[in-house]
């Protein structure tokens, strides 16, 4: 039935809103159910995610687009094949609140190509790798610092001296300030690679994705 | 290539038969794996890379919907999609071909529609050399597809397409793209596809934890105050007679989103219709107050919500969706149900161990349906309301009329006042709002549901964008009747420059548009017009009795706006009635 009034009037009729029965509680941005009193929004933090995806043409891309796309914050992505032949793992370090890691895991998990993914506790098996071309005037010196942090020298001439510090992003992050008495002239550092510490698998996967 | 075409076709006699053959091409293989999966129409326009799959559809029973332009391909295979539940196919040539696709994608994309896009691509040896209707279409194409590859061999690229079907289909549904490199395509195979599978790495999940089905339940049934928010899943989930079952079993009220707009009928008492920008205030109210909302496939986007601070703060939200993802991505779910909806409404009408009370309850939104009335103002001296138009179409049409529209105040018109009783009626651009999808997404439902009539409701602004698709409606003699609620404006950003930009009109008012019933001769269909209330029932009785496409020019009372409304970001409790409201 049409719901017609030959009358004049703008808009439709209804109690106003502020005449109308309102809800208690509030959500915080997240959607999150919260106390107002004590709410507060949660804190970003530091991880690391595990994927392991099938090497098809794209996967990267569709990784690295997806990450752009729904603004999550990556601190490095690393990708590598694996033991199993067209196979690779892709290791991420991201830095978001809860809800934020929990989507990054299961919008990775759609990706066609990606096979598996998880979050790696506190303290996985973690390395990144960084190469510095330090000035070559002060040799012994440099090459003091870089045994106190196990590393190589790669290269060394009479103008620069370049090596090579692997280890936690901690450890790089105090050689890197440690070399910084020397003129340093280039960095390239690369992200984190890690695996599940111990017995314990990085990827549970069928016996057909091996 | 065209002198390797020449050779192609000397050595072989000129084919007039359309008989199946053997499987010789590429191409080939893409149409066989397009039978095989069960395709009665494809959607598409020519072009130099796609023609070898043009070719070999000459010899497939497939029936190709030439259509005016690639966007129109996109959306008609859209509604043919949302209107069969198969995905719908539609095809273009490289580059601008393709370009042209992806507002119809990414519609898709953002409403989980099934499609399937072929896009044809220069030949392997030249991508990457910005060659002659290059366009980088994976790339392109890959935020706004559910996935999408890039066929590089001719073995193969018929299980590339097969393997694009399962995956539009099933799970959460969605637009795939196969782009075919016209030396795939053109290259020689004897690889017979076979039916499409999906990749090892998708598997869709079924039923949800039973445990958490059982704790879900037990909340349903503690609750005070529950209301079901059936979204768009429930449609595609062909779960809306299972959902209908367990609202009227547990007296539930139900809202729906507006895709899942149809999954309940408006007609019944626990009806609430509608809810978000545009809702109902019954629907808005129940939303805001309730203390427990079992969402069935709904993304909880924002014109639904509104402010998340705000939507339903006292709910225990129970939600039921096949895409993990979708689970407290905007709003926390207390009880996750992941699986398929129409399994898991079964699994948690098993579980029930009773019914909330819901007397007083339903008795509340009795009372709101009768504070919040859609009754508009109408005086006979003035012109023709929008509403009134949609309510007159709706009551001289039956049930099963599928509603096509565009974007925009028109769009929420036909949404609010017709009276949605039927699943895969409501045919219309949710998350994209793509301004033009009325007239093509018509098309393809027609195509879809021939027996059916196709009514499309479209703004003066969105038919302007695609009417071109009328030269193919007449072609084809498509039964379809557009009916233009024509205000001289793009109305929606109108209505927003009236409410939060004091009233400065830029850019969104025609000085001029064509005559709509004038320009519909033009093409051929019919013409209508109207511009007073005694004109509408002759004309509603003209256009849907005329056997073939007609268009309705409707001058609506340039005034009317949409209410009510919930600002964006805004409570959806504190809905407006009236722009002083705002």
């Amino acid at each position: 039935m049409s719901r017609r009034e030959e009358v004049q009037r703008q808009g439709l009729k209804g109690p106003s809103p502020e005449e109308r029965r309102r809800p208690i509680g509030r959500r915080n941005s997240q959607g999150i159910r919260i106390d107002p009193a004590v709410a507060a929004e949660p804190e970003p933090r530091r991880t690391t995610i595990s994927a392991y995806v099938k090497n098809e043409p794209g996967v990267l891309a569709g990784v690295s687009g997806l990450f752009h796309r729904r603004q999550f914050n990556i601190e490095s992505l690393t990708v590598g094949p694996t033991q199993n032949e067209g196979y690779s793992r892709i290791t991420l370090v991201v830095e978001e609140p809860d809800p934020g890691i929990d989507q990054i895991k299961k919008q990775l998990n759609k990706l066609v190509p990606v096979v598996h993914v998880r979050e790696l506790d506190s303290d996985p098996v973690a390395c990144e790798l960084v190469i510095l071309k330090i000035d070559g005037d002060e040799p012994d010196k440099v090459q003091a610092i870089t045994e106190m942090y196990d590393g190589r020298t790669l290269d060394a001439g009479p103008e620069t001296i370049t090596v090579q510090i692997t280890g936690t992003e901690g450890k790089i992050d105090d050689a890197i300030d440690a070399y910084e008495q020397f003129n340093i002239r280039e960095i390239a550092r690369t992200g984190q690679a890690a695996l599940a510490r111990g017995a314990e698998e990085t990827a549970r996967v069928d016996e057909k994705h091996t | 290539m065209s002198g390797e075409q020449t050779q192609a076709s000397s050595e072989t006699d000129i084919e007039t038969e359309t008989a199946p053959r053997e499987v010789e091409t590429g191409a080939d293989a893409v149409v066989r794996s397009l039978e095989n999966a069960g395709v009665e129409h494809v959607f598409g326009v020519q072009g130099g890379a796609i023609m070898p799959v043009y070719d070999a559809l000459y010899h497939s029973e497939i029936r190709h919907v030439t259509m005016a332009h690639e966007q129109g391909a996109a959306h008609a295979a859209d509604a043919y999609g949302i209107v069969s539940g198969d995905p719908g196919v539609c095809m273009a040539t490289s580059g601008p071909g393709a370009t042209n696709l992806v507002t119809g994608i990414a519609d898709a994309n953002m409403d989980s529609d099934p499609v399937v896009a072929l896009t044809g691509q220069v030949p392997t040896e030249f991508v990457g050399n910005d060659a002659f209707q290059e366009t980088d279409t994976i790339g392109v194409t890959g935020p706004v597809t559910k996935a999408n590859v890039f066929a590089d061999d001719s073995d193969t690229v018929g299980t590339d397409v097969g393997t694009a079907f399962a995956l539009a289909d099933r799970g959460r549904q969605g637009p795939t793209l196969v782009d075919l490199p016209k030396d795939v395509t053109n290259g020689d195979t004897e690889t017979t596809p076979g039916v499409p599978e999906l990749p090892d790495t998708y598997d869709p999940p079924e039923t949800a934890d039973a445990e958490a089905v059982s704790a879900a339940a037990e909340e349903l049934v503690r609750a005070d105050r529950p209301a079901i928010l059936a979204g768009g899943g429930v449609i595609k989930a062909e779960a809306s007679e299972a959902l209908r079952s367990f609202a009227k079993e547990h007296e539930i009220p139900v809202i729906t989103t507006m895709p899942g707009t149809g999954a309940f009928p408006e007609d019944h008492e626990l009806s609430l219709e509608i809810a978000g920008m545009h809702g109902t205030g019954y629907a808005n109210m129940a939303i805001t107050v309730t203390d427990c909302l079992l969402a069935v496939g709904t993304r909880f986007d924002d014109r639904l919500t509104g402010g998340v601070e705000t939507f339903a703060p006292d709910a225990q939200i129970i939600h039921v969706d096949i895409d993990p993802a979708e689970i407290s991505k905007n709003i926390e779910a207390d009880h996750p149900l992941v699986g398929d909806a129409k399994a898991v409404l079964g699994q948690l009408a098993d579980a029930m161990p009773g019914s909330p009370s819901t007397d007083a309850w339903l008795k509340q939104c009795e009372t709101w349906k009768e504070e919040y009335p859609m009754e508009y103002a109408a005086p006979e001296d003035e012109p023709v309301k929008p509403q009134y138009l949609v309510e007159r179409f709706d009551e001289a049409t039956d049930d099963d009329t599928i509603v096509t529209t565009g974007v925009g105040q028109h769009q929420m018109w036909a949404w609010q006042y017709w009276t949605w009783k039927v699943p895969r009626t409501w045919v219309t651009s949710h998350g994209l709002g793509a301004m033009g999808y009325g007239l093509p997404s018509a098309i393809g439902a027609k195509f879809a549901a021939p027996e059916r009539d196709v009514v499309c409701f479209d703004g003066d602004g969105s038919f302007l964008m695609t009417c071109q698709g009328l030269s193919v409606a007449v072609r084809e003699n498509l039964d379809i009747t557009v009916v233009v609620l024509n205000n001289d404006a793009i109305g929606m950003v109108r209505q927003w420059q009236d409410a939060f930009f004091g009233e400065r009109h830029m850019a969104s008012e025609y000085p001029w548009v064509p005559e709509f019933d004038t320009l519909a001769e033009a093409f051929g269909a019919r013409g209508f017009r109207i511009d007073t209330y005694d004109e509408v029932d002759e004309v509603i009785e003209e256009a849907m009795g005329y056997d073939g496409p007609s268009v309705v020019d409707a001058h609506i009372d340039p005034d009317e706006n949409v209410y009510p409304m919930v600002p964006s970001g805004g409570d959806n409790g504190l809905f407006a009635l009236t722009e002083g409201q705002l």
